[in-house]
């Protein structure tokens, strides 16, 4: 089992060890063909197969066995084989096929990004930037739910949660006792506790960094600042119950945030306790390590944009639209 | 030397001649001129007793807008702020209590917003990022005042009278 198996993915060739998944595959080579991935997450195991974002196309089968897969496939549940080719960013199929999933992922999502702390990092923001409709085709009601306190330092918006089920996860695999979980079944399915039971264990603050969407946030943070006017610092602590490495989001000379750091895809790198994350806001307690590195192209480094709206005037006239139709075409998002 | 752009035109002086010289006639054909400016139509607009018409796009002074209900629709999102060149908007935002659901339209709003009118460039992008419709430049000319901290417009002056208050005033100036 030792010997690493050839896979293609996109057209690039890589090895990898056998029983990888193909988003795993993906992520070694990294770039722009790493699939999104809502529900998986690399820490939690069990996690993946529920949001389908991660959708790609398996052109060949393996070496053996030549054949395509009939269907997209998940790729962070499919294994790759020998001589596996995958195609994501090109296969016009899977986009097609993640613009509908991410339509499906906001039917009941109540869009409050300008309301929601997790707005500039959240993960179906993104997604949806990326991939979304401009429009929502959704004509009915959307489900609604009261806002719920977990514990008096997490706060749940049912409204926002895609179901992914990872800080389900969480509660199971890195605390003891979980006391929250779904709740009702299909399109009843909520995250919940029974009758609001504080979940009090030293790490369930985690919950909050593998949430994707705004559902599980921190109310030690609330509409305190927005993201992007944060600046994110790197720090450690001595810290007995977890590795104390965790990112300080400052406002001026002020920590309003803690949170644990996240690799390139989003995922938490080590889990933080709940100590370190809602205790300690001051700068004495850390050891300052410096500025984290953050993408050129995240809003929290930019502004960024991408896209030109005509003026009221230059609406109505025909002959200004006409003058700027060279810069509005320029400017529309490909 | 020969002028590069051979756009340079060199004047002749000759000396002048009789009538030239007696200056008369220029002087009177001067004066005809100004005289005639005496009945043309007047540029001059008394600002600030008569205001000049706007165009259409015209960029003032911001205010933030109501809903049809009377409610803030601002919720401090934080995108004006963040589109403005010159970081002239700062805010503070609040978690709107429970019984105050008539005077803010979201869950979240802006209890401190404040732009400061010596910083502003008037440029609009705010009111382009702004994804609640909330901020307009489509007030008159900021006035000009004397101390820097009056230039800096707190939501008192920003936010949009309450549509009752603005009948009652009509109903008083009738």
């Amino acid at each position: 089992m030792a010997d690493k198996i050839k896979v293609i993915i996109d057209g690039i060739p890589t090895e990898v060890a056998p029983g990888t998944s193909i988003l795993n595959a993906a992520r070694q080579i990294g770039g722009d063909i790493v699939p999104p991935a809502m529900c998986y997450y690399s820490k939690l195991e069990g996690s993946g197969g529920k949001c389908r974002t991660c959708l790609v196309k398996v052109s060949k089968g393996s070496e053996k066995d030549p054949r395509p897969m009939p269907k997209l496939v998940a790729s962070c549940r499919t294994n790759v084989m020998d001589g596996m080719e995958v195609q994501n960013i090109t296969s016009p199929e899977v986009q097609e096929a993640r613009k509908g999933v991410v339509e499906m992922l906001l039917i009941n999502h109540p869009l409050d990004c300008p309301i929601c702390d997790q707005a500039g990092e959240c993960h179906l923001q993104d997604l949806g930037y990326k991939h979304g409709a401009e429009a929502t085709r959704y004509e009915f009601d959307r489900r609604t739910f009261e806002r719920i306190d977990i514990g008096d330092k997490i706060q749940l918006h049912m409204n926002r949660c895609i179901l992914c089920y990872r800080c389900v996860y969480v509660a199971d695999q890195i605390t003891e006792n979980r006391v929250h979980g779904i709740l009702g079944r299909g399109d009843h399915a909520e995250i919940s506790t029974y009758i609001e039971k504080a979940i009090d264990n030293d790490f369930s603050g985690n919950m909050i960094d593998v949430c994707p969407v705004g559902a599980l946030t921190d109310k030690t943070f609330r509409f305190k600042s927005r993201v992007w006017f944060t600046k994110p610092v790197e720090a450690h602590r001595d810290c007995p119950t977890c590795s104390g490495k965790v990112t300080l989001w400052y406002k001026g000379e002020e920590v309003l945030r803690v949170t644990a750091r996240k690799d390139q895809f989003g995922e938490v790198e080590e889990f933080i306790c709940n100590t370190c994350r809602y205790d300690k806001k001051d700068t004495k307690d850390w050891v300052i390590e410096g500025p984290r590195k953050v993408s050129r192209q995240s809003v929290i480094n930019s502004n960024h944009y991408e896209q030109m709206q005509p003026l009221p005037v230059v609406k109505k006239n025909l002959a200004l639209q006409a003058a700027n139709k060279e810069e509005f075409e320029r400017t529309t998002k490909l | 030397m020969e002028s590069l752009s051979g756009r340079k035109k060199v004047l002749e002086q000759k000396p002048m001649n009789f009538w030239e010289r007696m200056y008369l006639p220029a002087i009177f054909r001067g004066m005809a001129i100004t005289f005639m400016h005496m009945f043309k139509k007047k540029e001059t607009i008394y600002y600030p007793e008569k205001e000049r018409e706007f165009s259409e796009n015209w960029r003032g002074m911001h205010s933030l807008k109501r809903d049809e209900q009377g409610r803030e629709r601002c919720t401090a999102c934080g995108l004006c702020a963040l589109s403005c060149p010159a970081e002239a908007i700062t805010m503070i935002a609040a978690e709107r209590e429970k019984g105050e659901e008539h005077l803010y339209r979201e869950e979240k709003y802006a209890a401190v917003y404040e732009i400061n009118m010596l910083r502003c460039i008037f440029c609009g992008l705010c009111e382009e990022a702004c994804p609640k419709e909330a901020i307009y430049l489509d007030g008159p000319i900021v006035p000009a005042d004397y101390l820097r901290k009056d230039f800096i417009y707190g939501k008192d002056k920003l936010v949009e009278q309450p549509i009752t208050e603005l009948e009652a005033l009509k109903a008083a100036q009738d």
